[in-house]
């Protein structure tokens, strides 16, 4: 098992660099002008010089060279050198965004906990509500109960988020005024009353996206529930005479979680991705809508970074979910 | 937090409630909305209006226009004018004096030097300064002595009034930014997400593209102001969420910029809303470009629409004018922009000064006088309900950004357009590929591979000088000058451009104005070059708590913060 993971972690090393070589290529064929939103009363030799003192004028091939510099060499020691209070860096230049002037490594630092608490703590609910669904639903499969979750789900899987997250604000907020409508991220939670207000503020976020995900866990779990519970071994369990709790708990559901554990960790970097829509929604300014910003700003930089970041994560969340599957699974082996 | 400061406001309240004058920070904080988040508070670097509205509750310029387009002092103590002797005889500089005792909000002394280095700053060649053009035709900036700055430009200058006196080219500390001189610019993190000022506030933090908190500056020169204790600027999301913030929910007291259809600003803005909706008119015209020259694809690149081959359509001032006649403006400003827009036949809209008053032939829907035109150019009715001369039929290509009300436009004038049997294709593309200026792509507005194109323009400022310096034959966008240059209709006429070069060497504002409108004119009605067909203007969301608030076209909507309270 030691072996493999090294191997596949080296392995990446090319695919990453190929995956950057993409993105990088991909969002400088795509049409657009980092200077597009600046007003239009700015005169073009102005734009030029502006576009000019970016770097953007540059060819491609220097452009891409320096951002895989900067990426791979710079960022690395600079957080290294905060880390031992080191300057390590000195004047080389980071990773700057072109829209605010400042480094990428910092804006991301600063949009991360905003990300992890709202998609994170959503992806947690989702998680929680969704196994209990998925196995009653298969173990009761067909009965009512089975029924309301089948239909609870399709409404999680077809309606989109733009839409539960706007009927939520006009129901809670509008005519009940219950939660706020704009997640405050100046909130800093240092006492009961501020921790009461982050809740109240993280409530329909949460719900919104624990809704979609659950959705589709739910449907993992009763999937590979049915699955098991035709299975022999069942059969022998109940032959056997264990109680209805030991077969499915124990046997049954061990068994079907190990797909389901996969696609748990494989939805992992989603997290970190941010909910672009939901962060839009309700102004939770994570990284989703940091990277949508930059799109509409053609914040090269910006977009590259963190897109290869997501690429990054992706890639060792899928090694963590085969490295699992071989530790849960006993038949599994890679060696 | 939050609900302490409000408990002390009240307070603060309370102790002087006899008083006719708020104290500073008695009336607790103010929450603003903008959808667009800041990205960055240094105006000089920024790359949009949402960056200097959020600069400009900090930084001041020494003086600025006022909603009614009238210069005022901010840090200067007066407006040099001819007659004072603040601007030479032969126009070639201009002398600021400044207020005794202005400080900083950091608690130093403004003085000239701080002009100077924002010249410095602005100028340098590899600083990528986004206000550079309001430096246009600078010579120097000087100190005389420590409460004066002399600005000397190369040329004469008829309108002396452009550098330091908007938002967009206010006053940066020295101190603060002498290390940033130049390409270091974009190394001066701190300093450009918090540029200390003059302003009624102070940043105390600074979130990029997300929220921005303010305090009120305790250096602030007027001593009873401001009367809120702080700012939150909160970004991010749509302008609908912006708008049911001030008015449904009122969690906010200001939702800048709702660019909304009319019907959802009307349903939000009923007898119990929270908030109102004002508008300020400045010089933005929506309009329809004529092409002069051929689009045709079957043209060679690079001869594609240039002046080598004038278009063979539109070439016909008939059929130009019959376009425009054809047009309802009423309907279209009903449908798109409500109380943010007024049906025009100007270029220039105003200042009022500017405005030519006498140009209204347009506003009236003539179908009947249009087919008539078309008929007398020689474009027969065919069969097929389209128009045709010698064989060719009269189709045109009609191109314009991705968003909801242009593509309402272009269906309502294309329907016109037909009832008058001209045939129309629409196309939409998205803004960032039609107004970005990639001289690769064969899909911006600079380029002009269509018939028509809509969309709107303005000019920073209240002077259009350097907007009507736009339409001379030079400035045709062609492969020559890389597809840059702003005469996109390649509109080229010797008279017009003499009379630019006269409107650059005189000083008289009468004369001034009546140039400006017989230019306005050529383009508009005496050519139909230019279509003008709505004076936009933007709107913003005021909570009804809100008093003070004056919105201005010519300026940040926010440049008069210091002076908001709210009625309790």
């Amino acid at each position: 098992m030691f072996t493999y993971t090294i191997r596949r972690l080296v392995l990446a090393i090319p695919v990453l660099l190929l995956i950057s070589l993409i993105i990088f290529a991909l969002l400088k064929f795509a049409p657009g002008d980092p200077m597009a939103q600046v007003p239009m009363t700015v005169p073009p030799e102005v734009k030029a010089k502006m576009r000019a003192a970016l770097g953007a004028d540059q060819p491609l091939i220097v452009q891409y060279l320096l951002w895989l510099k900067q990426f791979f060499i710079i960022e690395p020691l600079h957080i290294l050198g905060t880390m031992t209070g080191y300057d390590l860096v000195g004047n080389a230049q980071r990773v700057i965004s072109w829209q605010t002037r400042s480094p990428v490594a910092d804006i991301i630092a600063q949009r991360m906990p905003q990300t992890l608490t709202v998609v994170g703590m959503s992806y947690v609910v989702g998680v929680l509500i969704a196994l209990p669904i998925g196995i009653v639903s298969a173990y009761k499969q067909y009965s009512w109960f089975d029924q309301i979750g089948t239909f609870v789900s399709m409404i999680g899987f077809s309606v989109p988020t733009f839409f539960t997250g706007v009927m939520l604000i006009l129901i809670f907020s509008v005519y009940l005024g219950w939660f706020p409508s704009i997640y405050d991220t100046t909130l800093v939670v240092d006492s009961w009353p501020h921790f009461w207000l982050q809740v109240r503020q993280m409530v329909m976020p949460v719900a919104v996206l624990a809704l979609y995900n659950a959705a589709q866990i739910s449907r993992f779990m009763r999937a590979s529930m049915l699955d098991n519970l035709q299975q022999d071994y069942v059969r022998t369990a109940r032959a056997k005479g264990m109680t209805e709790q030991v077969v499915v708990l124990k046997h049954v559901l061990r068994n079907s979680l190990i797909p389901v554990v996969t696609v748990i960790a494989l939805g992992v970097p989603q997290i970190f991705g941010g909910a672009i829509i939901t962060e839009q929604v309700f102004k939770v300014n994570g990284l989703g809508a940091l990277l949508i910003n930059a799109i509409y700003a053609d914040d090269l930089p910006m977009v590259q970074t963190l897109t290869f970041i997501f690429a990054i994560l992706i890639v060792i969340f899928n090694l963590i979910a085969d490295v699992l599957y071989g530790i849960l699974d006993p038949r599994i082996r890679y060696d | 937090m939050r609900l302490t400061t409000a408990l002390l406001g009240a307070a603060a309240m309370m102790a002087i409630a006899p008083a006719a004058f708020a104290a500073r920070g008695s009336d607790g904080e103010l929450k603003l909305i903008y959808w667009q988040a800041p990205s960055i508070l240094n105006p000089y670097l920024s790359s949009g209006t949402k960056d200097l509205e959020a600069s400009s509750i900090v930084l001041e310029p020494l003086a600025r226009y006022t909603p009614k387009g009238e210069l005022v002092p901010y840090l200067a103590a007066e407006i040099p004018t001819l007659d004072n002797g603040g601007i030479a005889k032969d126009l070639k500089s201009i002398t600021w004096k400044l207020k005794p005792g202005l400080k900083w909000s950091d608690g130093s002394a403004v003085t000239a030097d701080d002009v100077v280095f924002t010249g410095q700053y602005c100028m340098d060649p590899k600083g990528g300064c986004a206000q550079l053009q309001h430096f246009t035709g600078v010579d120097k900036v000087e100190a005389v002595d420590p409460t004066t700055v002399k600005i000397t430009f190369k040329e004469p200058m008829p309108d002396p009034y452009q550098p330091f006196t908007s938002y967009e080219n206010p006053i940066l500390q020295k101190k603060q930014f002498e290390k940033c001189i130049g390409a270091a610019a974009p190394t001066c993190t701190a300093a450009n997400f918090g540029p200390i000022g003059t302003g009624a506030f102070e940043v105390a933090s600074f979130k990029t593209n997300d929220v921005v908190t303010f305090k009120a500056n305790p250096n602030y020169r007027d001593p009873n102001k401001p009367a809120f204790s702080g700012i939150t600027m909160k970004g991010g999301g749509d302008a609908m969420a912006a708008a049911r913030a001030v008015f449904q929910t009122g969690e906010f007291d200001y939702a800048w910029n709702l660019q909304l259809s009319p019907d959802v600003i009307k349903g939000m803005t009923g007898p119990d809303a929270k908030g109102h909706v004002v508008a300020a008119f400045g010089s933005l015209v929506e309009r329809l470009e004529m092409n002069m020259t051929d689009p045709s694809p079957t043209l060679p690149e690079g001869e594609r629409s240039t002046s080598a081959h004038p278009n063979p359509i539109l070439s016909d001032i008939r059929v130009r004018e019959a376009l425009s006649m054809a047009i309802d403006r009423s309907l279209l400003v009903q449908v798109g922009y409500g109380p943010a827009g007024q049906p025009t036949c100007n270029l220039v809209p105003a200042p009022a000064a500017y405005a030519d008053t006498t140009n209204t032939g347009c506003l009236k829907q003539d179908v009947e006088g249009a087919k008539k035109l078309l008929d007398e150019a020689g474009w027969k009715m065919g069969a097929d309900g389209f128009r045709y001369k010698d064989g060719k039929k009269l189709s045109l290509t009609y191109q314009t950004s991705t968003n909801a009300v242009r593509q309402d436009f272009q269906a309502l004038i294309k329907q016109w357009w037909h009832d008058v049997g001209v045939d129309t294709e629409l196309k939409n593309i998205n803004a960032s590929v039609f107004f970005g200026s990639d001289p690769g792509s064969p899909d911006t507005f600079e380029k002009f591979y269509a018939d028509v194109e809509m969309y709107a323009n303005n000019f920073s400022g209240t002077d259009p000088q350097a907007y009507m310096a736009q339409y001379v034959c030079s400035q045709a966008p062609s492969p020559k000058n890389q597809w840059q240059g702003q005469n996109m209709n390649r509109y080229c006429d010797p008279k017009y451009d003499a009379m630019v070069t006269e409107l650059g060497q005189t000083a008289d504002p009468v004369k001034r104005a009546e140039m400006v409108k017989t230019m306005n004119d050529m383009l508009t009605k005496d050519t139909m070059t230019i279509v003008p067909l709505v004076w936009r203007g933007t709107t913003s969301g005021v909570a009804n708590s809100i008093v003070g608030e004056d919105i201005n076209p010519w300026d940040s909507e926010l440049w008069n913060i210091g002076d908001w309270s709210r009625k309790h």
